[in-house]
């Protein structure tokens, strides 16, 4: 038996070596750096200076007095607020399809699912660059634009649109399979009762299909959510660098700006964002988990 | 013929943080018995075959196999082999090499695996199957198989975990017969782990009764449901009518009550320390009815009857105590006695035993 | 007069609406693919089919330097991160769900709770603490430590719904631990293990944000290296270069569904 303990725990050192040296350190040390001097060529000097984080709501005036300044307020908001609009739209999206395949005939269950996954392995960069040649000038989009009787445009590249279309096509795939998953556990008969006691579609569709497939719906939510507030490419590609976001301010820190103990403190800000959303979701976990028992 | 003993259990308990699954359990298995572990679920029975096999060790006591202790070795240093109650055949490797896989870890040469893989089969007969995955299997076969594979190595002691939960009702008779044959043919000792009381009244040499972790009875089936030790063992044992009884003197193994009619018998008893209070246990089928009637007799009104096909069971009312008999159905269509009906029951002294409560 | 069930299960439009998903879907690659074969140099002119866009990303030096560097990686990253979940979901399927075990599993998913960008930034200024300047020992550490997750979940998976009886009845059949292992355990979560190495190569291959972050001379992978030239404007050798990369996804993701397609129906 103390044998068998023993295994356990050298099976697990591997695992702690690794995400210790690449993950936990180095985010305590990102904590630390938020907090320390700007360094004259990039990089820092070790302090405790709560500068950077002063930075994100106040500019320095010419007489050193603090002037808010919403700019990286901005720039926050606009990251959950892309966030919020990919992940709803995702929802959107992927009830009916994730409906559809589960509904499906059962030869072809495997294959659409396989249909859902098989973009998600297709390069990131590959995919975002894949929008960029349909919208870009000339490009398909408006092609159809144009054919479809629209009026002149400047470009559709570097507007919301193109950004969330973006983001939509990266992450659906992540909210249809969980989606998936829940509607095929469903139990048909629970459909059929729900009308055999008078409920029609749409009184079916809110109160036993939307219910029952909650989990799946705000599973798929995290994987999406989580992922887009942090993203890089689309903003880079779709947005063209206008609309920043807080991945490529962070970028920015790292690369051009150079400012790295204001860059971690906005990857601080936006650690702790996914932090509370995972924190907000097993909370709720666990009380659904509560509430079946 | 003096026997060796196959398996010693010594003053085991088991406990899984505060509860307590296996309280001071001790008994000796012979040699080519077949042993049953029967109880309820959650009575210890699978976690005593599980210490035998090594999957889990005493908190307390001695295993011994073939005089030798056990209870530190790990599963695969042990000469037992188990029948799984899912069977767990490998479902990457064909039925041969399923039952090959002991003896290769046992070191044994290509041509005596063959031979023996070969013997297996045809003991089972399975032998056209050889190449066949399990997932090609019935429930019957793959049961086969399994055994095959476990009594390949010649362990010194067969552990057969519900082996027959899994098998439909028919099936599970047949399959009774096979391994009941297949016990005496290999002379094997099987221990035999079950909850259900048919199977183990049928096949079992002997059977432990086990209940709350306790041994409530070890014997021969014929005495565990005939001379059931205590009023689990009676309860749990087939269906018996549990009366209120007094004792008025106890002389050996007998004990004169009085019964809830007014009767005074004198009947065997069990666990008694003296005068007081105690249990009469009477089965269905050893009250007569009608004609049957012979011995006490009793008058009662018929309150209930449930007709099984080969048995009627009847509720009947007597003095205000309710009583459960079975009459045989020995002739087609005959009348039964409907609710309402008054009828006259008698039972013999002997049939009644009289145990503590 | 047909009849038709009223099939409660269909919900007007939901069809139509998936039909366009699924064009949308796939409407990006299809362009890609088209427009690789195109021969005019502007991207979105069609002017004839040419094949020279292939000859010319074939003959692109640094292409091959960045597939070379991006497959190295990749490699290592597998190896390590299977080989590290395969340890972690050993111990854990079997261990209770408490105290370290239950940290523990929190620590191997770690990566999949903190945004990439964060990650890559922390890193970095690790690596700049350490003063480690190899850029192919930066990569291959910082992949191999977000892949773990990607490994792991689906071996943790597989042996979540293994039954234990089947390791049991390999000991009780006199197999010591290692052969247990090595002869049933293994072979009845390869499925898994296999799933798991593919997703973790995938990720690897496909990384940007933390190979962006890293990159210094001589570590440029294939996404960070396809981002410069998409900086520089489109070209149809570009889509050749896509087209590419697409087809090899094609070829992993159907190679991973049907091993584990025929590994369901053995079990069935």
């Amino acid at each position: 038996m103390r044998a068998l303990t023993s295994f356990r725990l050298w099976g697990l050192a591997p695992a702690w070596v690794l995400m210790g040296l690449t993950l936990i350190v180095p985010v305590a040390i990102v904590a630390g750096v938020s907090l320390a001097d700007r360094g004259p060529y990039g990089g820092f000097d070790w302090a405790l200076n709560f500068g950077s984080y002063r930075e994100i709501l106040f500019t320095l005036g010419w007489t050193d007095e603090l002037e808010f300044a919403p700019k990286y307020l901005v720039i926050i908001a606009r990251t959950l607020g892309y966030g919020l609009v990919t992940t709803a739209i995702c929802m959107a999206l992927a009830l009916p399809v994730a409906y559809v395949i589960a509904n499906a005939r059962a030869g072809w269950k495997p294959f659409l699912v396989y249909l859902v996954t098989l973009p998600f392995w297709v390069s990131m960069i590959v995919r975002v660059y894949a929008w960029l040649i349909i919208l870009g000038n000339e490009g398909l989009a408006e092609k159809a634009w144009k054919f479809l009787g629209g009026g002149d445009v400047d470009t559709f590249l570097f507007t919301n649109g193109a950004m969330l279309t973006g983001m939509v096509y990266s992450y659906i795939p992540l909210m249809v399979l969980p989606v998936y998953a829940a509607i095929e556990k469903l139990d048909p008969a629970l459909l059929e009762a729900s009308h055999d006691l008078y409920g029609n579609r749409w009184v079916t569709l809110r109160r036993v299909i939307l219910p029952l497939t909650w989990p799946g719906l705000s599973a798929g939510a995290i994987l999406v959510f989580v992922p887009a507030i942090g993203t890089v490419l689309e903003p880079m590609l779709l947005g063209g660098g206008r609309q920043m976001m807080m991945g490529t301010l962070i970028q920015t820190q790292f690369g051009g700006g150079r400012n790295w103990p204001f860059g971690a403190a906005i990857a601080m800000v936006l650690m702790a964002m996914v932090v509370v959303v995972l924190l907000l979701n097993a909370r709720r976990a666990a009380a659904a988990t509560e509430a079946r028992t | 013929m003096a026997r060796g003993k196959a398996v010693e259990v010594y003053n085991v308990s088991k406990s899984f943080g505060t509860y307590q699954a296996l309280d001071q359990v001790s008994f000796t298995i012979q040699e080519n018995e077949f042993f049953t572990l029967l109880g309820p679920s959650g009575c210890g029975k699978t976690t005593l075959l599980r210490m035998i096999a090594g999957f889990e060790s005493p908190s307390e006591g001695a295993i011994l196999l073939d005089g030798q202790q056990i209870e530190t070795l790990p599963p695969h240093r042990r000469r037992v082999n188990t029948v799984f109650q899912s069977y767990a055949l490998f479902p990457h490797m064909t039925l041969a090499q399923n039952i090959a896989f002991g003896l290769e870890n046992l070191g044994w040469d290509r041509r005596r695996r063959r031979d023996r893989v070969a013997e297996m089969l045809e003991l089972v007969h399975m032998t056209p199957f050889a190449g066949r995955r399990p997932a090609q299997l019935s429930g019957g076969q793959r049961q086969r198989i399994a055994l095959a594979r476990a009594l390949a190595p010649e362990p010194q002691v067969l552990l057969l975990d519900e082996p027959l939960s899994a098998l439909d009702l028919k099936l599970r008779q047949a399959m009774r017969d096979e391994l009941k044959s297949l016990q005496k043919k290999t002379g094997i000792t099987f221990i035999f782990v079950t909850h259900d009381q048919e199977e183990a009244l049928d096949m079992s040499d002997r059977i432990c009764v086990l209940g709350q972790g306790r041994i409530q009875q070890i014997g021969t089936p014929s005495e565990i449901y005939e001379d059931p030790e205590n009023r689990f063992v009676a309860d749990f044992i087939g269906e018996t009518n549990f009366l209120e009884a007094e004792v008025l003197e106890l002389a050996g193994g007998m004990a004169r009550i009085r019964t809830p009619f007014g009767l005074e018998i004198t009947a065997p008893q069990k666990g008694l320390a003296g005068p007081g209070p105690a249990t009469l246990s009477l089965r269905p089928e050893k009250i007569g009815m009608e004609s049957q009637a012979e011995g006490h007799l009793l008058q009662g009104t018929v309150t209930g009857r449930n007709y099984m096909g080969g048995f009627t069971h009847y509720t009947v009312d007597v003095a205000g105590q309710s009583l459960r008999v079975s009459r045989r159905n020995a002739l087609s269509h005959a009348e039964g006695h409907a609710p309402g009906q008054p009828v006259s029951l008698g039972f013999r002294a002997d049939s009644v035993r009289v145990l503590a409560q | 007069m047909s009849r038709r069930d009223h099939d409660i299960r269909r919900y007007p439009g939901a069809r139509l609406l998936t039909a366009v998903f699924f064009l949308w879907l796939y409407l990006p690659i299809a362009v890609v693919i088209g427009f690789s074969f195109n021969q005019n140099r502007l991207v979105s002119v069609w002017t004839g089919f040419s094949t020279e866009w292939y000859a010319a990303a074939l003959a692109n030096k640094a292409l091959m330097d960045a597939l070379e560097v991006s497959l190295t990686i990749a490699v290592i990253a597998t190896i390590g991160a299977t080989t590290i979940a395969l340890m972690a979901a050993m111990v854990l399927s079997r261990a209770p769900a408490k105290g370290i075990y239950r940290l523990s599993e929190a620590v191997v998913n770690l990566p999949l709770m903190l945004p990439e960008i964060v990650v890559a930034v922390a890193v970095l200024i690790l690596f700049s603490q350490l003063g480690i300047a190899d850029g192919m020992v930066k990569l291959a550490l910082a992949h191999t430590a977000f892949c773990t997750p990607f490994a792991f979940l689906p071996i943790r998976a597989r042996l979540q719904g293994m039954s234990r009886d089947f390791e049991e009845a390999a000991q009780d059949l006199y197999a010591p631990p290692l052969t247990a292992f090595r002869r049933v355990t293994l072979p009845l979560i390869a499925p898994g293990v296999f799933a798991g190495a593919m997703l973790a190569f995938v990720m690897s291959m496909d990384d940007f944000i933390t190979s962006n972050m890293l990159n210094s001379g001589g570590s440029t992978t294939l996404p960070v290296y396809i981002f410069s030239l998409i900086k520089r404007g489109t070209t149809p050798e570009l889509n050749a270069i896509s087209t590419l990369m697409i087809l090899a996804s094609l070829v992993i993701a159907t190679a991973a569904l049907v091993l584990a397609a025929r590994a369901m129906r053995r079990e069935a």
